[in-house]
C-alpha cells in the first residue's frame, strides 16, 4: 500500500449562489484545485465526486460524468468519474475512495471532488430532500425532520447530562467566529448567545441558529503518491489515516441516541491506523450539522468526556487558541452545508491549516488535523487524519 | 410514499407487527428480513407487539416535514416498546405533557395522505398511557 498527499485544493464560495449552476460551482472547484497542484488534465488517472441528491436538487443524476465533460476530461481524454454517495458524508466518502485508488496503485493522480446545489428549490422541498437521509419508511413517514432527529438527539444528552441550550448556543458563537474570518464562508457575522436562544424554534429545544444552512458550493483536491508529491509542490500534506464504520439507519435503532457508534468506531481504526491518540490532533473539522452534533462529535473522537462536550465548549476549549480547535472554517454552521461539498472543504480546510495558509483563522503550529464527516443521523461517519510531516 | 410502498408494510403499521428471532430471543420493529445479531443463522417469525412502551426522547416539531405542515406543533418521540425494540411515532399529547420515561400506549390514527386526492395513510401512534 502506497502513502497518498494532498498536492492541490479548491474551494468555491459557500452560499446562495442564484447567479451558478452545479456544473459552474464544480468546474471552478476543480481547475482551482488542478492549478493548486499545478496539474494538468492529461495527469488525472481518475475522479471520485461527492454528491448527495442531484436528482433531488436540480433533476440531474449522472453527475460523475457531466462533471468530467464540462471539466474537459470526457471528451478527448476519457477520465473515469464515479459519483460517491453517503448523504452529507459524501465527499469524505469521496475522498477516502480517491484515497484507496492512489494507495492501492491502480492511480497516480486523482481527483477527490464534492458538490451540491441546493438552492434552486424551494427550502421545503430541500428538507424532504435532505429527510431522505434518514429511514424513509419508519421516520420520515412518522413526520421526522433532520432537525427533529437531532433535537431527540439534544433534548437525550439534556436529560441524561445536563447539557444546556447555552451550551448548544456557544457551539453556533464560536463556529461563527470562526466564519467571519474565512472568506469562502456562508456567514460571516458573528452572533450573540442570546440571538441563538431568541431565534426562532425548529424543533425543541434546537433553534434556528443551531442549525446548519442550505447551501450551495463545490470543493475538489488532487491526490497524488507520497513519493512524488514533492514534484508538484513544496507542502504537500500526507494522509495518515482513513477509517469508516456504518451504524444502524434510523436512530431508533441505535445503542446509545446520544452516542455515534460510527464516530467511535471509525475514530478508534483512524487513530490506530496514524499511531496517534486525541491528544496529538491540533485541529478538527467535526460534522456540526447541528449544534448538538458538534457536542457529540468532540466526545465521540474522544476530545472531551462522555457528557462534558457542552462545558469544554463553554470554557473554550474548542476556541481557535484553545486546547483543541474545532471547525476553525466555520464549520457546516456558518461555513455552509453543500452537503455533497462538506466532507472535502472539510479536507481543504485542514490542508490550508497545515500549509500555514489559513489567514486570520491560523492555528499556530498546526501540524496534524482531522476531518469527521456524519451521514444522516450517525449511519455514515468518515474520519481523515493528515499531516504535514510524512 | 407510492401506494404500493406503503402497502407493502400496511399490516405492521397498522398492527404493530414486527418480527421476533427465536434463535436469540430478539425482538424487531419495524420487521427484518434478517436478524441483525444471528445473521443467516437466525429464525424469525412475525410477532405482534403488546404496545406498552415508554418514551426514550421526544420532541416538539415547529418546521414540519413536507406534508405536516397543518399539524404543527407535533410530538415526536422514540418509544422504546416493553420487549426491547424502539421506534419513531408521533405522540398524541401535548407538549407540556411529555416527559422522558413516560408510559405511553397505541393508537390507531391517520399519519398522512400522499396529496389532496391521493391516498390517505393510516398506522399506529401513541399516547400517554
Amino acid at each position: 500500500m502506497r502513502e497518498v498527499a494532498i498536492i492541490g485544493v479548491k474551494n468555491t464560495n459557500f452560499g446562495e449562489m442564484w447567479e451558478k449552476s452545479l456544473r459552474d460551482i464544480f468546474v471552478e472547484a476543480g481547475v482551482g484545485a488542478l492549478k493548486d497542484a499545478g496539474v494538468a488534465g492529461e495527469d488525472i488517472g481518475s475522479m471520485y465526486v461527492g454528491n448527495m441528491s442531484s436528482g433531488q436538487f436540480v433533476d440531474q443524476e449522472h453527475v460523475g460524468a457531466l462533471i468530467a465533460d464540462y471539466s474537459g476530461l470526457a471528451r478527448n481524454l476519457h477520465v473515469p468519474a464515479t459519483r460517491v454517495e453517503a448523504a452529507c458524508a459524501s465527499g469524505g466518502l469521496a475522498l477516502r475512495q480517491g484515497i484507496l485508488a492512489v494507495a492501492s496503485g491502480y492511480e497516480d493522480i486523482v481527483v477527490a471532488a464534492g458538490v451540491e446545489k441546493m438552492t434552486d428549490i424551494s427550502a421545503s422541498s430541500a428538507s424532504t430532500a435532505l429527510a431522505a437521509a434518514a429511514d424513509r419508511e419508519w421516520e420520515g413517514i412518522m413526520g421526522a425532520t433532520f432537525p427533529g432527529l437531532y433535537a431527540m438527539i439534544a433534548k437525550m444528552h439534556m436529560d441524561k447530562y445536563g447539557t444546556t441550550s447555552e451550551q448548544l448556543a456557544e457551539v453556533a458563537v464560536k463556529n461563527h467566529f470562526n466564519g467571519s474570518m474565512n472568506p469562502i464562508a456562508q456567514y460571516k457575522n458573528k452572533i450573540s448567545v442570546d440571538a441563538v436562544l431568541r431565534s426562532i424554534m425548529v424543533a425543541d429545544p434546537l433553534h434556528i441558529f443551531d442549525c446548519s444552512p442550505i447551501s450551495d458550493g463545490a470543493s475538489a483536491l488532487v491526490l497524488a503518491p507520497a513519493d512524488i508529491a514533492h514534484e508538484y509542490t513544496d507542502t504537500p500534506i500526507y494522509i495518515k489515516a482513513t477509517a469508516q464504520a456504518s451504524d444502524t439507519i434510523a436512530l431508533h435503532d441505535r445503542r446509545d441516541i446520544t452516542t455515534l457508534d460510527a464516530t467511535v468506531f471509525a475514530a478508534k481504526k483512524a487513530y490506530q491506523m496514524a499511531k496517534l491518540t486525541p491528544k496529538d490532533i491540533d485541529l478538527v473539522e467535526v460534522h456540526d450539522c447541528f449544534t448538538i452534533a458538534e457536542i457529540c462529535a468532540i466526545e465521540d473522537l474522544g476530545f472531551a468526556k462522555k457528557g462534558q462536550g457542552g462545558k469544554v465548549t463553554q470554557e473554550g476549549e474548542t476556541a481557535i487558541g484553545g486546547r483543541i480547535p474545532v471547525n476553525t472554517s466555520g464549520g457546516l454552521k456558518a461555513c455552509g452545508h453543500p452537503v455533497g461539498a462538506t466532507g472535502i472543504k472539510q479536507a481543504v480546510e485542514v490542508t490550508l491549516q497545515l500549509r500555514g495558509e489559513a489567514g486570520k483563522r491560523q492555528v499556530d503550529g498546526a501540524e496534524i488535523g482531522m476531518t469527521h464527516n456524519v451521514g444522516g443521523s450517525g449511519a455514515t461517519a468518515v474520519i481523515h487524519i493528515l499531516s504535514r510531516n510524512r | 410514499m407510492s401506494v404500493s410502498r406503503f402497502w407493502r408494510k400496511q399490516v405492521n403499521r397498522y398492527n404493530l407487527i414486527g418480527t421476533h428471532c427465536s434463535e436469540c430471543d430478539e425482538y424487531y420493529y419495524p420487521p427484518r428480513n434478517m436478524c441483525p445479531t444471528c445473521r443467516r443463522d437466525g429464525k424469525l417469525e412475525p410477532y405482534k407487539f403488546g404496545g406498552g412502551g415508554e418514551i426514550v426522547t421526544y420532541t416538539i416539531i415547529h418546521t414540519a416535514a413536507e406534508g405536516f405542515e397543518h399539524q404543527t406543533p407535533y410530538v415526536l418521540a422514540i418509544v422504546k416498546l416493553d420487549e426491547g425494540p424502539s421506534l419513531t411515532s408521533q405522540i398524541v399529547a401535548k407538549s407540556e405533557e411529555m416527559s422522558i420515561g413516560m408510559r405511553v400506549k397505541p393508537v390507531f390514527r391517520k399519519l398522512g395522505e400522499g396529496s389532496d386526492r391521493g391516498m390517505i395513510y393510516y398506522g399506529t401512534k401513541f399516547i400517554p398511557a
